[in-house]
């Protein structure tokens, strides 16, 4: 997992490592924006601050020449939603007047184990896409981690990609320096798209991306500062706040377990028996009653849920003691909202077996069981 | 012979004193692990569950001539434990830790590139050969002796696994889980090597999950190089794309590959038996046998 940073913040963090960023305000307010554009002097870039990619193709960036144009676009973006997230922040960037677009990117090659540098001449579109139609434009550099990225790595990379030859050795330098911010600020993924080239042979970083691996924020206290909830929905952000590995489907059978492979297994199980999962809820290991009876609460108040399977298999997780989370999750209720069907198997099963209190589930001993008497039950409430 | 460990296994655990370390080594001992020490900073002279404490890995190997370790250390040290451990040397590591930092696993995995030591995990179960050692958190009680070789990324599916396997009097002779984390020590590869170097083992269970290529590359070995039969099974066929994988981790990763599909059809295509159900997967190993 990682945590995203905004691209004004990514900005910063560019800036302090000596790479050329456009001159820029953050906006919380039309207003503000439209000051904003004025201060730094038109044309400008109003970009929405969210968390997610393709922003622009979906209305998030605009570029505009005159006060009113700016608080046009200004009102427009802030408030709108892109692919689920509120925009609350709008950034105000001097438009940069550019001769080509280009990529620049350092990430993890998860196969090899080892940190890769990434350079292509095609910037400025989804490198998702390029690397899937025209893999052999993007140049890629492996890292020695012993040692780092060495200059002539990222001066062949840059070579390798074809940019033009008077701007290669500076560009060469903002890979160099994209390397050490990644691998200084524990970074999951660091890219820069488009890094700009001007009329002026000038380079300059228009956008910026730095996620950062969640496991090292300890170590990163400046940028964990920076982390804010945002998640798609109410329900995400709740199972932020507990503590939750939880992914909101589509479908109508709530899941609950623990361990990653077990729940996806137990997501799959639901759609072979020809139900449809709602959700991907992990507790993790060693879940104490209070965990359970959280993540519980969390199926319920989804609306699309109309049964729900819960799945234990102990190893850390202590069968008991899930049961017991069960009872006290359920006893508060007048009515079960939903109906629950729990299997518990490991450490401990029989015992939590034995305390589960049936009046308020059903049980079932098997993997299979469990999904598809909650299959069935969502079915009947369908119907 | 066993894959990894047996009974003559002679453990030292990094990180006896914390309460898991210390809840962990009561029950590896209580299932017949040999268990010679521990070690942690600052804590040599203690004793652990019977078991004398050291300051460092090798004045433990030292002492006691412990050639394997489990680590148990937080994730703030543990790149430091498990580069003390591949510097004694030792034969086996098997890191237990979850949340280890991906850019302190990167440096782990390049020295361990060095040493002829393996390592399984971390974020991992551990490893156990029924009925003689288990160095890890497996319950011990869902395990039985036997001839099938299970290798997975899940703790949770792994047990769910063989304890169908088990009640059905298919026994294992080892089962190893490999790890959710992105950068791991011991590959599935690796694995079905030992197993299929392994006397023990006749027929080989591998649990996949979705992301990354250790499948596609398994699948790629098990047509090329292995004679034991294998049944798989792949987690995440439901999956949502994207939901989990990272931006520029997909440049690297390229097109379709790290779908379940993907997998599925690797699998499949180098003569794998692959599951659509966990029980699927004991009734296809228990007809191999």
């Amino acid at each position: 997992m990682k945590m995203k940073l905004h691209e004004y913040q990514a900005k910063q963090v560019f800036a302090q490592a000596g790479i050329d960023v456009p001159d820029s305000r953050l906006a919380t307010t039309v207003d503000e924006a439209v000051e904003a554009a004025k201060s730094i002097g038109f044309p400008v870039a109003i970009k929405a601050q969210v968390h997610v990619g393709g922003r622009g193709k979906a209305g998030g960036i605009e570029l505009v020449e005159t006060p009113e144009d700016a608080r046009e676009a200004a009102a427009r973006i802030h408030g709108m939603e892109i692919k689920g997230y509120q925009v609350d922040c709008l950034l105000v960037e001097a438009a940069v007047n550019f001769v080509d677009e280009l990529y620049l990117g350092v990430t993890m090659d998860r196969g090899a184990g080892r940190p890769v540098a990434m350079v292509s001449t095609r910037g400025g579109v989804d490198i998702e896409e390029v690397a899937e139609n025209q893999p052999a434009s993007i140049a890629r550099e492996r890292v020695d981690p012993a040692f780092g990225l060495q200059a002539y790595q990222a001066r062949k990379a840059v070579y390798d990609a074809g940019v033009d030859r008077d701007v290669a050795l500076d560009v060469a330098g903002v890979l160099t320096s994209l390397y050490k911010i990644w691998d200084d600020r524990d970074g999951a993924d660091a890219e820069i798209n488009p890094l700009m080239l001007t009329e002026d042979r000038e380079v300059v970083a228009a956008d910026a991306v730095l996620n950062i691996d969640d496991d090292a924020l300890f170590r990163q206290p400046e940028l964990a500062e920076m982390e804010e909830e945002a998640a798609e929905d109410e329900l995400e952000a709740q199972a932020n706040e507990y503590g939750f590995d939880y992914v909101r489907l589509e479908g109508n059978v709530g899941i609950v377990g623990n361990g990653a492979g077990l729940v996806m297994t137990t997501l799959d199980l639901v759609d072979y028996y020809g139900g449809a999962p709602a959700n991907f809820l992990d507790i993790g290991g060693g879940a104490k009653a209070e965990r359970v009876a959280n993540a519980l609460d969390m199926v319920f108040s989804d609306e699309n849920v109309d049964s729900v399977v819960f799945n234990i298999f102990g190893g850390i997780t202590r069968g008991d003691e899930v049961a017991t989370g069960i009872n006290e999750a359920l006893s508060g209720f007048d009515r079960i909202p939903k109906p629950v069907t729990v299997r518990l198997a490991g450490t401990n099963a029989a015992e939590g077996m034995e305390i589960l209190n049936d009046d308020l589930v059903a049980v079932e001993e098997t993997l299979e069981g469990v999904v598809k008497r909650a299959v069935a039950d969502a079915e009947e409430v369908t119907l | 012979m066993s894959a990894f460990v047996d009974a003559d296994t002679r453990v030292v655990v990094q990180g006896i004193t914390g309460g898991e370390g210390q809840f962990h080594t009561e029950q590896m001992i209580e299932y017949g692990t040999n268990v010679v020490a521990g070690a942690v900073p600052g804590k040599g002279g203690q004793e652990v569950a019977g078991v004398p404490v050291y300051d460092t890995v090798a004045r433990a190997v030292r002492e006691e001539d412990a050639d394997a370790s489990v680590v148990f250390v937080p994730p703030a040290f543990a790149a430091d434990a498990l580069y003390e451990a591949l510097d004694t040397p030792l034969n086996l590591v098997v890191a237990i830790t979850e949340g280890i930092p991906t850019q302190d696993m990167t440096g782990v995995k390049r020295r361990l590139s060095e040493t002829d030591t393996s390592l399984i995990g971390p974020n991992c179960p551990g490893v156990i050969t029924p009925g003689e050692a288990k160095l890890g958190i497996l319950p011990g009680n869902i395990f039985s002796p036997g001839k099938v070789g299970l290798v997975s990324r899940s703790g949770t599916l792994t047990y769910q696994i063989v304890n169908s396997m088990t009640q059905r009097g298919v026994g294992q002779s080892t089962a190893v889980g490999i790890g959710g984390d992105p950068i791991i020590g011991t590959s599935f590869v690796d694995t079905l090597d030992r197993f299929e170097a392994d006397t023990d083992t006749e027929a080989v269970v591998m649990c996949g999950e979705i992301g990354g290529e250790d499948e596609e590359r398994a699948a790629q070995h098990i047509a090329e190089s292995m004679d034991t039969p294998v049944v798989g099974f792949i987690a995440g066929r439901t999956a949502p794309p994207g939901k989990r994988m990272g931006h520029a981790g997909a440049i690297v990763s390229g097109g379709g590959a790290g779908t379940a599909a993907s997998k599925i059809d690797a699998l499949e295509n180098a003569g794998v038996t692959v599951g659509d159900t966990p029980a699927e997967v004991v009734k296809s190993v228990e007809a191999l046998l």
